[in-house]
Order: C-alpha cells, then sequence, then structure tokens
C-alpha cells in the first residue's frame, strides 16, 4: 500500500475533522503559537518553506520560498496574503476537500504566511458555487478568531491580522491571480498585465502575496515536521505530497493525496483501475489546461513536475483526466474548446476571437460537417493565440488542441471524411 | 418620493444588513469590494435575476456607477438576467462530466421537466441551465440546485428529488 493522506487531507477520516477542537487535538495551531511567541522568525520560516522544495499547487509550480520572499515585511502600509480557492479547472477538486474537511490547516496556512509577508489581513478567494466548503473554512475562521488565534494583538504578540472571504460568482479566469485580485476589488475578473507583480503592486494597490489552498494548508504540517521531511516525502524538484484528483472512466473516482513521484499505475489503481474492464486510452495529467498523453506514456510516467514533462505534459493543478478506449477525442477537444471560448474573459482579441474560432471548427468537424483544410485552420489558429496573450487562458485553450491533433489527427480525419467518430464503423 | 416608490426599495432590513456584513469585510475605503456579494444577495431575495432597478440600487448603495455593476453583473456567471426557475438544475457541462455521461441526463432532465435548456417550465417552477465545471468531477455526472451540489446523478436520483420538488 502506498502512503497517503501524510498533509492535506491527514484529518479527513476524523468525525467532524473540521471543528477547531478535532484540528487542535492534532497538533493543530501549534506553530502559529510559536511563531506569535517569537520561537520562530519570517526568515527561519522562508527557510523551511524553500528546504521543503514545495511549489506552487494551482498549476503554475513556482517556489513558494522564493514567492514569499518577494515581499518586503517591514515595508509600511498594507500588505495582504491571497488564498485562491476559486477552483475551476476542468478536471480539479481537490481543494474542495481540504475546506470541507480540514479548514484549519488552511487557516492555519495563511495566519503563518500573512505573518512572513507582513500582511495585516487576508481573503480567501472561494468560488461562489462552493458553498459547503465556504461555510467550512467561514465557521474554521470564526472559531480560530473566537480561540484569540486572529485579530487584534493576538495572544498579547501586538501582532493584528484577521481573515475573511471573498466568494467569486462562476468565471474561471478569477483562478488567474491577477484576475483574482481585481474580481476582489469588486471588478470584471480580467488579468492585468504584468509587471507590476503582484507584490509590488496587488490588492488595493498593495504589496499582495497569492498562494493556493493546497500550498498554503501544507505550510503548517512543514513547520511542525520540518522542511525536509517534506522534500524527503516526494523527489528531486518535487517535494512532499501532492493532492491528485483523479475522475473520467475509473472505478472510484476521488481525491489522493500521495507522494511526488509515485507511478502514475499506482494512483490509477487507487481509483479502481479503468472502469467496465476496458483499457485505458489516453490521460489529461493534470487539468483541462495540460496536454493529453497516451497511454503508453502515461503508463511508463511518476506523478511529479519533471516525469510528467518528459512525458510531453504538465503536472498542473494534478487533476487526473482518464479516458478509455471508447473515447472519442474529437468530442473531447469539442468540449474542451467550448468551454476556453465560454471562460475567456474577452480582453485579448486571439484568445476572444481564437477560442471561438477552435470551438467552431472542432464543432462543425463533430457535427459532420468538417472541411479537408479545418486541419490546418485549427493548428494556424492555436498558433496565433499561443504567446500572444496577456494571461494563460489562451494558451491553455491551444495545448489540449495541440496534443490532441498530435496523437489522434487521425481521429479529427476519420469525421473529415466519413461524417462520423472512429468508433462509429460497423 | 412616493411611499410606494420607497417600498419597493430591496436594500433595506435583512439585506441590507447581510450586504453590510460583507461590506465590513474590506477596508472602508473599498466599498466597491462587495459588489459581487450585494448582486448575489439581491438576485438570491428578487425571484432569482437581477434587473437594472435593481443593479442601480446596488450602485446606489455601494456609491459605484450603475456601469459598473452591470459590467460585474454580465461578466460573472452566476448572475441571471431574465426569469429563471424557482429550482434551477444547473448542470455541469465540463470534461469529466461529459466523460461520465452529462448529456444523457441534460436530455432525461429536458424531457422529464419538459423544457430545453435555457427555459423555464409554465409554472415558473423548473428551469435548466449548462454550466461550465463546478469543481466536483469526482461526484460526475453532477449539478448544482440552490447552494446544493447533488452528485453520481442517475434518472432514478432525479425523479426522485424532481418529485420532492414538486
Amino acid at each position: 500500500m502506498m502512503p497517503q493522506n501524510e498533509c492535506c487531507y491527514r484529518l479527513n477520516h476524523l468525525d467532524r475533522s473540521w471543528d477547531i477542537d478535532v484540528y487542535m487535538a492534532n497538533g493543530g495551531y501549534e506553530i502559529w503559537k510559536k511563531v506569535l511567541a517569537g520561537e520562530l522568525d519570517p526568515q527561519e520560516i522562508i527557510e523551511e518553506v524553500k528546504t521543503s522544495g514545495i511549489r506552487g499547487r494551482g498549476g503554475a509550480g513556482f517556489p513558494t520560498g522564493l514567492k514569499w520572499s518577494f515581499m518586503n515585511r517591514l515595508a509600511p502600509g498594507d500588505k495582504y496574503i491571497l488564498c485562491n480557492s476559486d477552483e475551476g479547472e476542468p478536471g480539479t477538486f481537490k481543494d474542495r476537500d481540504i475546506m470541507r474537511y480540514n479548514p484549519h490547516q488552511l487557516v492555519e496556512g495563511m495566519m503563518i504566511a500573512g505573518y512572513v509577508i507582513g500582511a495585516t489581513a487576508g481573503y480567501n478567494y472561494i468560488r461562489g458555487e462552493f458553498w459547503e466548503p465556504y461555510k467550512r473554512f467561514d465557521n474554521a475562521i470564526n472559531q480560530a478568531r473566537e480561540a484569540g488565534l486572529l485579530g487584534k494583538n493576538i495572544l498579547g504578540s501586538g501582532f493584528d491580522f484577521d481573515l475573511y472571504t471573498h466568494l467569486g460568482a462562476g468565471a474561471y479566469i478569477c483562478g488567474e491571480e491577477t484576475a483574482l485580485v481585481e474580481s476582489i476589488e469588486g471588478k470584471k475578473g480580467q488579468p492585468r498585465f504584468k509587471p507590476p507583480f503582484p507584490a509590488s503592486y496587488g490588492l488595493y494597490g498593495k504589496p499582495t502575496t497569492i498562494n493556493n489552498t493546497e500550498t498554503l494548508a501544507s505550510i503548517p504540517m512543514i513547520l511542525a515536521k520540518g522542511g525536509k521531511w517534506f522534500a524527503d516525502l516526494g523527489v528531486e524538484n518535487a517535494g512532499g505530497t501532492k493532492c491528485y484528483a483523479v475522475s473520467g472512466h475509473v472505478e472510484k473516482p476521488g481525491n489522493f493525496e500521495v507522494r511526488m513521484g509515485t507511478p502514475f499505475k499506482d494512483l490509477l489503481d487507487a481509483a479502481g483501475g479503468i472502469w467496465k474492464g476496458r483499457e485505458l486510452k489516453c490521460v489529461i495529467p493534470g487539468g483541462a489546461s495540460t496536454a493529453i498523453l497516451p497511454a503508453e506514456k502515461a503508463m511508463a510516467m511518476n506523478m511529479d513536475y519533471d516525469s510528467i514533462a518528459k512525458a510531453g505534459s504538465f503536472l498542473g493543478a494534478g487533476s487526473v483526466i482518464i479516458m478509455d478506449d471508447q473515447t472519442d477525442i474529437v468530442k473531447v477537444i469539442e468540449n474542451l474548446s467550448h468551454f476556453y471560448w465560454d471562460e475567456s474573459c474577452g480582453q485579448c482579441t486571439p484568445c476572444r476571437e481564437g477560442t471561438g474560432w477552435l470551438y467552431r471548427v472542432v464543432k462543425r468537424i463533430r457535427e459532420g460537417k468538417g472541411r479537408p483544410e479545418d486541419i490546418e485552420s485549427l493548428k494556424n489558429v492555436s498558433g496565433k493565440i499561443m504567446g500572444n496573450v496577456i494571461c494563460g487562458l489562451g494558451d491553455a485553450a491551444t495545448i489540449a488542441m495541440t496534443s490532441a491533433l498530435e496523437h489522434y489527427e487521425h481521429e479529427f480525419r476519420h469525421y473529415i471524411e466519413h461524417g462520423c467518430s472512429i468508433y462509429d464503423r460497423q | 418620493m412616493s411611499s410606494t416608490a420607497k417600498n419597493t426599495k430591496i436594500i433595506t432590513g435583512d439585506v441590507k444588513s447581510r450586504i453590510d456584513r460583507w461590506i465590513s469585510n474590506y477596508p472602508a475605503d473599498q466599498r466597491q469590494s462587495a459588489v459581487m456579494p450585494a448582486l448575489r444577495i439581491v438576485q438570491e431575495v428578487s425571484g432569482g435575476y437581477l434587473t437594472t432597478e435593481l443593479m442601480d440600487e446596488i450602485a446606489d448603495y455601494l456609491e459605484m456607477p450603475p456601469i459598473a455593476v452591470y459590467e460585474v453583473a454580465t461578466f460573472y456567471g452566476n448572475y441571471e438576467h431574465q426569469p429563471v426557475g424557482e429550482f434551477k438544475f444547473c448542470v455541469c457541462n465540463s470534461i469529466s462530466c461529459m466523460l461520465r455521461g452529462k448529456d444523457d441526463i441534460i436530455a432525461y432532465l429536458e424531457k422529464r421537466l419538459g423544457v430545453k435548456v435555457g427555459e423555464v417550465t409554465p409554472d415558473g417552477k423548473f428551469s435548466i441551465k449548462k454550466v461550465e465545471c463546478l469543481g466536483a468531477c469526482g461526484g460526475a455526472p453532477m449539478m448544482q440546485l440552490g447552494k446544493d451540489y447533488h452528485e453520481n446523478l442517475t434518472e432514478e436520483y432525479l425523479d426522485k428529488l424532481i418529485t420532492e420538488l414538486e
């Protein structure tokens, strides 16, 4: 049995794991109390986080310790720590279970991060549809406040810090950190041009750090057990555990927190294997924004940044979408293209127009009305979006498309030539 | 202002205090930050959709230009601008739900309720909406109804649910 649930999901099996009593009975808020007592200084914490090797769990994989070091905690004025719980990348549902079952560990992680960067307040941006996770997180904040762990002059330390929630309202783009900032400011969630980066000009124009839910929820454990402990759980260049959300054609879809570097096939086994006794056709390993990998490549890879990159894709948010050997790739791409077209914020012309082109052309192919030149059009439009937009959404829209054409162009051609899927042949 | 017009104000009493609680989460000079919760709360108590008058009242209350409220209200997918059913079935339309049969679920709902996606039943009770990934792919196919998620949907499950709501 591979080890599971060693960090973010460590309490999920307990009764009422979201209550402060359960959290505190399991070492909760011990690190926060140490921090407040002056036993752990910000520089020490940053070094420990760097040692842990943790990289941003939201998808970009940026080293967390390095990100925190960009903030000047002694600079005067307000500063903010933001948590990105706008979980909306198709295939991603890992942060939901952190907020539902272990919200206090996220609260403590946000407190510690807030202290390190010298923040006066923190906001957790939770997607608006996540009502249950929001209530659990909000309850955790209230319990922490009642316990005197949040607010003014916390436990007599002279440190003031408070946490709040901001609820989204149905816009995938707000998972992009500067769009998230705009959204908290009460505007359309359209990404900002960078630089300036949030560390110098973030929420309300103040220095701001934005981390993913899983990243922040890992911090208390990293500090409790040591950066080296965390690093050693994983592999080189990928420290620690990772919450993988496994969905699609498996017998037991769900979240699995396993060690970085776990073989893909072991993760697939944990999810009960391919459903209905079928075979694996392909995998999207990191969420809709990452390249599709055929079975033979996936079965040979391990679940860490470098191994997945070597296989030709990206770890992303760890959202593993499994497809069986009867999956129509053209239909998959039509669905993904629709998503990006629907969710494009409309700011950059190549993305706003290009995602619509991609969707309409794939839809036409899937409806049996494709033209021979359509495959070239898809490649051409993808090439014109990639790299010509402010944020990653437009690029992401082309990645699944490009990888699908790389591995399964014959399926598109079959639709164009015969007006139906390869699986429709008698 | 006539007393009738005054009575039609929505940001009053409980609605006002709910919005005020959100306003207090942000710095005092950043009332605009509460526009998203304000739109959600106002929509919730106004039959599930927003009108220009309601958005104007929010603009007034948060000291924002009305256009800034319209921009937000039309950007985010959860705000409605047309009547919806008392029970709005928001069915996930994204990849993991597609792989596990969301097309059949939508087709069944359309047949069972006698309306297409985007339509409302004549009694105003039900409507169906396709939404993008709701972040619960482990329970695919799934949907949102009010504040709750319903996962691992089957025709039998929907039958039971609809019968309870009818």
